[in-house]
């Protein structure tokens, strides 16, 4: 059970919290133009990396945001949390 | 018993408050402040249960929490029966009834004891080997193995204690009030940390607390006297507050622990009525101090396990804090100096001690000399190679030991004893510190293993850390405290310190004796009856990892999860294979740290509170009218209204009825609602929906169906433009809040430019929905000054409206193909619309219909149920919903994924009517569909997916899924069930009404 720093309510349990799998994933902006290759690149790859990784959460239980998280799936620990559309604080 | 091994008065021990109890029928008498264990031995029983295996005698061995013998079942009343208790936790209470497990008829006679003569035949993995063959035995098997599996009974009847949950926050947690933790918590809470002191025990103070040794003085004063000082000190600092009788049982990441309070267990029966029972502490902690103690290691030799053989520290603390000798003819066995100060607490009582056995070639202490002193004969170099005596143990042989320690010598000795007390050293309590994903390492020197990195914001001190002499203790709290809290002194700084050290070492593993191990019983796991010999052999059958010697020998499985055995248990895998200690690493420890009852877990959640559900504004009504109900997500729904002896078809068959010739209202105020509001509204419909909403007026409704990005169907409903650039959306009952969610993630993460917000106003509006040939004039009854007519309010339109002074929406939509009005009104009307509707349909013979008969309308008219009809794996394409995907649009959630090589295959499953052949067949839901039956294996093209008895059509029908299902019109298919096969054809799947005259009707 992990606390979460929500950047918009500040530290909760884990229980209030979705997770929503890897960040900065954006929507393809013209999907028709795609290729049914490049179509399931966007649709169906994911990294699941062990390590450090850029995720999305969400406050499904409080203020309802998204937004983005740098944790080690290794141990849990989370090292950052920032609003959607900023840049990830640590590469 | 005759036999009274009270010795002396103790402080701890209320000797002037008698208590009664039974134990295997038997009346004894303790006092209060005893454990069941203490006054059992007090009363000189020792024999209290049988092993698990080879029902060996077993007595008590310990005076704590890891005792592995002395496991109990607490009275007989089958509500609140407890299985598999510790004796040595009990504390005993007027009318205490305490029974021994795992032997019948009798702890004294015991049949099963049989299987100790049987033993050869009973070798490690013995279930494993035998019950494989042949495969179709092992239903016999299993009833004799589950009939003597386990060892208490379990409770029979619910609990009707009461079990409460609670949250704590604090800034330093301290688990253990030993020593170590009475000085970590007095500087902690000194110095403004909120402070939580957890101690399992009913005392606080450990082993410390009886330790009234001249060779252990904390400035000129007994340990003790000092330590009691400091307990009295700390009861009054503000900042800390103190838990005892409170076990910590899990110790998870980001220090968030679970800990068991009890509350009632020790009280008298009287006392323990309508109160909390235990509590589950819920704590999340900035820091956390695990003074967790050590806990003393049995010896591993021939016969090892007989009544009488105890921890030589369980020994002392019986004596010291219980006033219990444990025997009149004592002898101690040892490789440390613990034992000795055992044999200075049982001397200084008068309780005779016959030898101390050493396997150590020298020890040069301060608690030698006192022994030398005491004229108590120590053997050096000496190990117990054998004991006698089967429900008691009477005598030990032992034997010199070899320079290498792997073999003995010389002749055998024969020493007489009541009560063998032994140590194999200490093993510091790391499972809470493990637990919480701490990484160890082993100390060569004292053959442990220690903390090395700690996970999270934490220390562990004390014994624990592997600090096991006095001073160690001390200094290292002095230094990791003030780094630990950030505090620039303690007040501890300056203590003098006066200690006897063990300095001589020496660790044997497995002990040599006269006999080659196989044709011993030298017990590592004493619970589980697991023997220096079973692990060999596991060894030598080809098991490695630790974990899996673990697992096909048992050791360390029990309730005790090891604590005695396991050290051992590693180290003569170490022995045995040639493995470092560090490098065989340990089996994981995972919570709970002592068992916990299953009330204590669940807490208040039990009864009606187990799940919790939603019940619309309109529920008492259909309750009074003998609804059945059925679960839709979290909501209690209105199943079908019984009347009289009806059965579920016949009111199902007359609601539907009803509901097409007169009319039918159905509550609907689970549906999912959302309010859209924004200026981009009608551009975020767009998106999110598979057809058109940009031209959709004001005042009018639309159906819409939302996919998942992979093209599949994901829910559906109406959508009502309440005005320019505010819409109504309606989700499916279970998907209403995953739609809300699924929205808001494209909003805030894909289309943050667009000007929407979301609202969920589910709980806001009641819904009731008329439906039928006389709705019209039902609503018209109740709200007489709405234009009603077809011109003014035509299907799938809108109008605000006012019942009395209440304001409502109604809706001109239909999911059953009659005419129908839904009429939305705040919540709290809800009961009383229902009411209104009622009344005023009286006239029309207005019938209360459920989601039984709204499903089977639905079908008559072809209309899907997502997640009924649909299983996310079916496009709009497949359900021959091709009308509803826009093809001018240029994106939308899923278009893209309408054209992938997999979408557009013409052999996926498609959603189609079905007809049998016999119309008064009834085709079961989820019943396979097959074309050929003669080939082997059969193909299977698809399967039903709603399948009812139509009354208004007298005849069957069915909606399914078939493969290629669309160009099969008219194919004649089968539905093979187990006792027939079922004539079908494929049909439209839209059975009533197809050119939709009923909708104005």
């Amino acid at each position: 059970m992990f606390i979460i720093n929500c950047p918009y309510c500040g530290e909760r349990e884990q229980s209030e919290f979705k997770a929503g799998g890897e960040a900065h994933i954006v929507r393809p902006k013209q999907p028709t133009e795609l290729s049914d290759d490049e179509w399931a690149e966007y649709l169906f790859m994911r990294k699941n990396i062990k390590g450090i990784q850029l995720e999305r959460w969400v406050h499904i239980h409080g203020c309802r945001k998204w937004f983005n998280m740098v944790r080690d799936t290794s141990n849990d620990q989370i090292h950052a949390v920032y609003k959607m559309g900023e840049k990830p604080p640590i590469k | 018993m005759s036999d009274n091994l009270r010795t002396s008065a103790s402080k701890f021990i209320d000797q002037t408050t008698r208590v009664s109890f039974k134990f295997d029928g038997k009346t004894y008498f303790g006092f209060k402040g005893d454990t069941l264990a203490s006054a059992l031995l007090a009363n000189n029983v020792h024999l209290v249960g049988r092993s698990f295996k080879y029902h060996r005698p077993r007595g008590i061995m310990t005076s704590g929490s890891e005792e592995p013998n002395a496991i109990i079942q607490i009275n007989k009343n089958s509500s609140v029966t407890e299985p598999n208790v510790r004796a040595t936790e009990v504390e005993i209470y007027d009318g205490l009834e305490a029974s021994s497990q795992n032997c019948w008829p009798s702890v004294n006679f015991d049949i099963g004891g049989i299987n100790n003569i049987l033993s050869p035949l009973l070798p490690a993995g013995f279930y494993y080997k035998t019950f494989m063959w042949p495969a179709s035995f092992w239903e016999k098997y299993e009833y004799f193995i589950r009939k003597s599996a386990g060892l208490g009974q379990s409770p029979t009847e619910p609990d009707p204690d009461i079990y409460d949950h609670n949250y704590v926050h604090c800034d330093v947690l301290i688990i253990g009030g030993g020593i170590s933790g009475i000085m970590a918590a007095k500087i902690s809470a000194e110095n403004n940390f909120k402070t939580l002191l957890l101690e399992e025990k009913p005392n606080l103070g450990g082993t410390t607390i009886y330790q009234k040794n001249d060779y252990f003085k904390i400035n000129d004063q007994y340990s003790s006297e000092w330590l009691e000082k400091e307990i009295d000190q700390i009861k009054n600092l503000k900042n800390l507050e103190i838990k005892t009788r409170t076990s910590v049982a899990a110790y998870h990441g980001y220090n968030y622990l679970l800990a068991r309070e009890n509350l009632t267990d020790h009280l008298p029966i009287e006392k323990k009525q309508n109160t909390i029972r235990q509590r589950l502490l819920k704590i999340r902690a900035k820091k956390v101090i695990t003074a967790t103690g050590s806990i003393e290691r049995p010896l591993i030799f021939d016969n090892n396990d007989r009544p009488g053989i105890m921890l030589s520290s369980a020994i002392k603390k019986y004596a010291d804090f219980y006033g219990v000798a444990c025997g009149k003819e004592n002898v101690l066995f040892t490789n440390n100096d613990t034992a000795y100060e055992t044999a200075i607490s049982l001397n200084n009582k008068g309780v005779k001690v016959n030898a101390i056995v050493d396997i150590r070639e020298e020890n040069k202490s301060d608690l030698t000399n006192e022994i030398n002193n005491a004229g108590i004969k120590i053997y050096n170099s000496y190990t117990v190679i054998n004991t006698k005596g089967y429900k008691k143990i009477n005598k030990i042989t032992i034997m010199k030991l070899s320079k290498d320690g792997k073999t003995v010598t010389d002749s055998k000795v024969d020493i007489k004893c009541d009560c063998l007390g032994v140590s194999g050293g200490w093993t510091p309590a790391v499972h809470l510190f493990t637990q919480s994903g701490g990484k160890l390492k082993f100390d060569d020197n004292d053959n442990i293993f220690i903390p090395n990195k700690y996970p999270s914001d934490q220390l562990s001190i004390g014994s624990c850390n592997g600090n096991l002499e006095l001073e160690d203790i001390i200094s290292n709290i002095n230094v990791s405290l003030k780094n630990f809290l950030k505090i620039d002194k303690t007040n501890f700084e300056k203590l003098k310190i006066n200690s006897s050290k063990s300095i001589s070492k020496r660790n044997i593993w497995l002990l040599p004796s006269n006999k080659t191990v196989s044709k011993t019983k030298a017990f590592v796991d004493f619970q589980n009856d697991a023997t220096a010999k079973d692990i060999k052999l596991a060894l030598r059958e080809g098991f490695r990892s630790i974990e899996h010697v673990k697992r096909y020998t048992t050791t360390g499985m029990g309730t005790d999860q090891g604590k005695l055995g396991n050290m051992n248990a590693l180290g003569i895998i170490s022995d045995t294979s040639n493995v470092k200690m560090s490098d065989l690493g340990t089996t994981t420890f995972r919570p709970p740290y002592t068992p916990l009852t299953f009330g204590t877990i669940v807490g208040r959640n039990v009864g009606e509170f187990f799940d919790t559900f939603r019940k619309t504004p309109m529920h008492d009504w259909h309750v009074q009218y003998k609804a059945k109900f059925e679960n839709v997500g979290q909501w209690k729904r209105a199943w079908y209204y019984p009347k009289g002896n009806e059965s579920m078809h016949d009111a199902v068959q007359r609601e539907s009825k009803a509901a097409r010739e007169g009319a039918g209202i159905l509550d609907a105020s689970t549906l999912g609602k959302i309010d859209i509001q924004g200026s981009d509204a009608s551009e975020f419909l767009n998106r999110v929906y598979t057809n058109a909403w940009s031209k959709l007026a004001v005042g009018k409704c639309r159906y819409g169906l939302m996919l998942n990005e992979d093209g599949m169907v994901y829910d559906d409903g109406v959508t009502t433009r309440l005005s320019e650039n505010h819409y109504i959306m309606t989700t499916t009952t279970g998907g209403a809040a995953n739609v809300l969610g699924k929205l808001e993630d494209y909003l805030q993460t894909e289309w943050p430019e667009l000007d929407v917000y979301l609202t969920s106003v589910t709980d806001h509006y009641a819904t009731a929905s008329v439906c039928g040939p006389n709705s019209k004039k039902i609503i018209s009854k109740i709200i007489p000054n709405l234009d009603l007519s077809d011109e003014s309010f035509p299907h799938m339109s809108f109008k605000n409206a006012k019942i009395g002074n209440i304001k409502c929406r109604v809706m001109r939509i239909s999911f059953t193909g009659e005419q129908s009005y839904e009429i939305n009104i705040q919540a709290n009307y809800g009961k009383s619309l229902w009411e209104k509707c009622m009344e005023a349909g009286n006239e029309f013979n207005i019938t209360p219909y459920g989601t039984e008969t709204m499903h089977l309308l639905r079908a008559e008219k072809g209309f899907i149920i997502v997640g009924q009809d649909t299983d996310a794996t079916l496009t709009p394409i497949d359900l021959q919903m091709d009308w509803i995907v826009s093809k001018k649009k240029y994106d939308f959630i899923g278009k893209r994924s309408l054209y992938r090589s997999d979408t557009i295959r013409d052999d996926r499953k498609q959603l189609v009517g079905i007809l049998t052949d016999d119309p008064n067949e009834v085709l079961e839901e989820g019943a396979q569909i097959v074309a050929d039956t003669s080939k082997k294996p059969v193909e299977m093209l698809g399967h039903i997916t709603s399948s009812y008895f139509s009354p208004n059509l007298n005849k069957s029908i069915a909606l399914g899924v078939v493969k290629g299902g669309k160009n099969m019109m008219g194919q004649k298919l089968f539905v093979p069930m187990k006792d027939k096969i079922i004539n079908v054809k494929i049909a439209d799947p839209v059975f009533l009404d197809k050119e939709n005259k009923r909708l104005n009707a």
